[in-house]
């Protein structure tokens, strides 16, 4: 049992390791949350926090319920493909109580975010120089914002 | 919008416009390679039985540990929430690459490193926990886990045990590394990284860079402390960073001539990116100054016989270079791979901040921090025969 003696100083270790092992162990059941894993690699709990989040957008159909003249209006210009709310910003709080007003876009700026000039855009894509194609005058002087093509 | 764009050349897709993998990025696997090539030339000495790089093996270990330590604070500065990091061991995200290399890290700290400077280190710190007082007493006495035998027997077991860990750690070392090169050459959906040559790329360059940093810290130590370079030590971890050296670059040309005879849909993008963005970090400093410069310097002290003086100042120089090389070489992997679109139409620009949580001034203090670590683990662990106990 010679080598026992002269490994003393490795069982130590083992046991040292064993002990750094069982506490991690303790530790994990303590702080892993419950139920953990149940739906996917989360906590099951994290769908009620993200529930929980306020409602910022509306969504479509909902604005369409009660300005089928826009929407109209829309459905047989350019725009058609896009959501009110990309242009109009969330407005949940203004659908769920129509007593609260929606602040009106900026004009040029809202158009030059998606038309502005610009060669990363594709090739199709309808973009102008603003400044140079508009002589300084609001968008909305020469085109509907809910159906934009001139002359249409 | 057009701020945002400044840079941009073609057509990136929005997410690409800005890079996310920063300097911080290029940090870690430039640091966890210099610890997987300190280990392996250690345990060069120990299984190989290359006697004449003795005086480097402990010094050697010391710096894998310290730079290890180091390893994952990049990461950890770039994600944010440190304290999150230990979620990675409570749950284990099996399937994700990135979350294993936690175990992969312990493994390799736990199981290999501290194990083998402990063993290694028993006698003396047995000896030290008898001879010191107040609280390195405390320190060294903790260290000895209670136990002061180091009969003949005692050490003879600690040698075998030692043995089989280096066995064991140099795998480890190259699954280290290998494993971070994976992460890289695993993401299929860019061609500058998704390639099954990149662990094993990277593993080389992590012993080259590796060695040199451990040539460069063993003079360095030996001069600070005026003490004789031992030239034996010195040709043959230069020799042995030689061949390193050669198979490095031999893959990494494989790699380039895979790349251009295949000629792949992305070809003619990198291509242009190697040859505009990543001039000067790639084919300037990585290649010629990193890789073919160092290699003729080295050659030359294979083929011809220098003074002592001039071969010690060669390889400093060749090693110097080296691990500038390499570091270009993490940068342009990491970098790189984020400059281009994946539309293959457009190219970005990184842009370095200074004082910011991902810019440089963080970088320097974490490439300067393992140095510190090192030094107070010479401290505490020195790697070479004592003066103090020889007076
Ligand atoms: C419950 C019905 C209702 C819903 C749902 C609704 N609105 Fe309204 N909205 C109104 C009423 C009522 C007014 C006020 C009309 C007026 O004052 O002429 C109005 C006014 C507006 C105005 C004009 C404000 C102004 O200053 O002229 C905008 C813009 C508007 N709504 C956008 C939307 C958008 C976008 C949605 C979808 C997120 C939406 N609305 C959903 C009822 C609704
Ligand atoms: C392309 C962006 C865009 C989209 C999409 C859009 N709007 Fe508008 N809308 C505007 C702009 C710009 C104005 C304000 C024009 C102004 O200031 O004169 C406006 C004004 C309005 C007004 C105020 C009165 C009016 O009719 O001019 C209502 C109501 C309205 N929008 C509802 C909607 C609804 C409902 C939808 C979705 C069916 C929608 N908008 C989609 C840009 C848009
Ligand atoms: C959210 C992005 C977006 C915004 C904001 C936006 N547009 Fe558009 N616009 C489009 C898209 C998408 C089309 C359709 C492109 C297509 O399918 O050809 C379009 C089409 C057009 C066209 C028709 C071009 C043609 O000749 O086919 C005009 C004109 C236009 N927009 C003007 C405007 C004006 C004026 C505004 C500001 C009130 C505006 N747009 C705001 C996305 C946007
Ligand atoms: C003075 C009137 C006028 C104003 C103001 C004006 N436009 Fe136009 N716009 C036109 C006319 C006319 C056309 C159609 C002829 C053409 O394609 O040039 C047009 C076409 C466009 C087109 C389609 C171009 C294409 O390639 O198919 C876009 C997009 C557009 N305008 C956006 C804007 C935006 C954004 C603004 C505001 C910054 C604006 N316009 C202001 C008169 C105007």
């Amino acid at each position: 049992m010679r080598i026992w003696k002269d490994a003393g100083h490795l069982i130590r270790l083992a046991l040292l390791l064993g002990m750094l092992v069982v506490a991690f162990l303790v530790i994990r059941r303590a702080v892993i949350p419950e139920g953990f894993g149940r739906y996917g690699h989360f906590r099951p709990a994290a769908l009620e926090d993200v529930r929980a989040h306020p409602i910022h957008f509306a969504g479509r159909a909902a604005c369409e319920a009660c300005h089928p003249d826009v929407m109209e209006l829309k459905q047989k210009g350019k725009h058609a493909g896009l959501s009110c709310e990309a242009c109009h910003g969330p407005l949940a709080k203004h659908a769920e109580d129509p007593e609260v007003k929606p602040v009106l876009p900026k004009v040029v700026a809202l158009c030059s975010r998606c038309h502005e000039a610009n060669s990363a855009r594709p090739k199709w894509f309808p973009q102008v120089n603003t400044k140079e194609h508009s002589g300084g005058e609001s968008c909305e002087a020469c085109h509907k914002p809910h159906k934009p093509k001139f002359g249409e | 919008m057009q701020e945002v764009l400044h840079g941009v050349e073609g057509f990136m897709y929005p997410d690409e416009v800005e890079l996310q993998w920063s300097l911080l990025i290029v940090l870690y696997p430039y640091i966890t390679g210099l610890v997987a090539g300190a280990f392996i030339l250690a345990s060069l000495e120990r299984v190989f039985k290359v006697e004449a790089v003795k005086p480097t093996y402990r010094l050697a270990l010391l710096t894998a540990l310290a730079f290890l330590i180091v390893a994952p604070l990049p990461l950890q500065l770039h994600l944010g929430h440190p304290e999150r990091s230990f979620e990675m061991y409570l749950t284990p995200h099996r399937t994700s690459a990135m979350a294993m290399f936690g175990f992969v890290y312990l493994w390799y700290l736990m199981v290999v490193l501290l194990l083998e400077i402990w063993l290694d280190y028993r006698k003396e710190i047995v000896i030290l926990s008898k001879s010191k007082t107040g609280v390195m007493k405390w320190v060294y006495k903790a260290m000895t886990l209670g136990s002061d035998n180091i009969s003949p027997g005692a050490l003879r077991v600690d040698d075998r045990v030692g043995y089989v860990i280096t066995v064991i750690g140099i795998p480890s070392a190259f699954l280290l590394h290998g494993y971070v090169g994976f992460i890289f050459g695993s993401v299929k959906a860019n061609p500058w990284w998704s390639s099954p040559l990149m662990p094993i790329v990277f593993i080389f360059s992590a012993m080259v860079s590796g060695i040199a940093a451990v040539l460069v810290i063993y003079v360095a130590t030996t001069l600070l402390r005026k003490e004789q370079v031992d030239m034996r030590c010195l040709d043959t971890i230069a020799r042995y960073l030689f061949y390193a050296f050669v198979i490095d670059f031999s893959l990494e040309l494989l790699d380039l001539v895979h790349r251009i005879y295949e000629a792949d849909e992305s070809f003619h993008t990198l291509d242009f990116m190697v040859h505009t963005r990543l001039y000067v970090s790639q084919i300037v400093i990585q290649i010629f100054l990193g890789t073919i410069v160092p290699l003729l310097l080295l050659a030359a002290t294979q083929l011809a016989r220098f003074q002592e003086a001039a071969r010690r100042r060669i390889y400093l120089a060749a090693s110097v270079l080296t691990l500038a090389g390499i570091f270009a070489m993490r940068w342009n992997v990491v970098i790189g791979g984020q400059l281009f679109s994946k539309s293959f139409l457009g190219y970005t620009n990184y842009k370095l901040e200074f004082a910011t949580r991902e810019g440089l001034l963080p970088a320097i203090a974490l490439l300067i921090l393992p140095f510190l670590i090192l030094w107070g683990l010479v401290k505490l662990l020195p790697p070479w025969p004592s003066k103090e106990a020889a007076a």
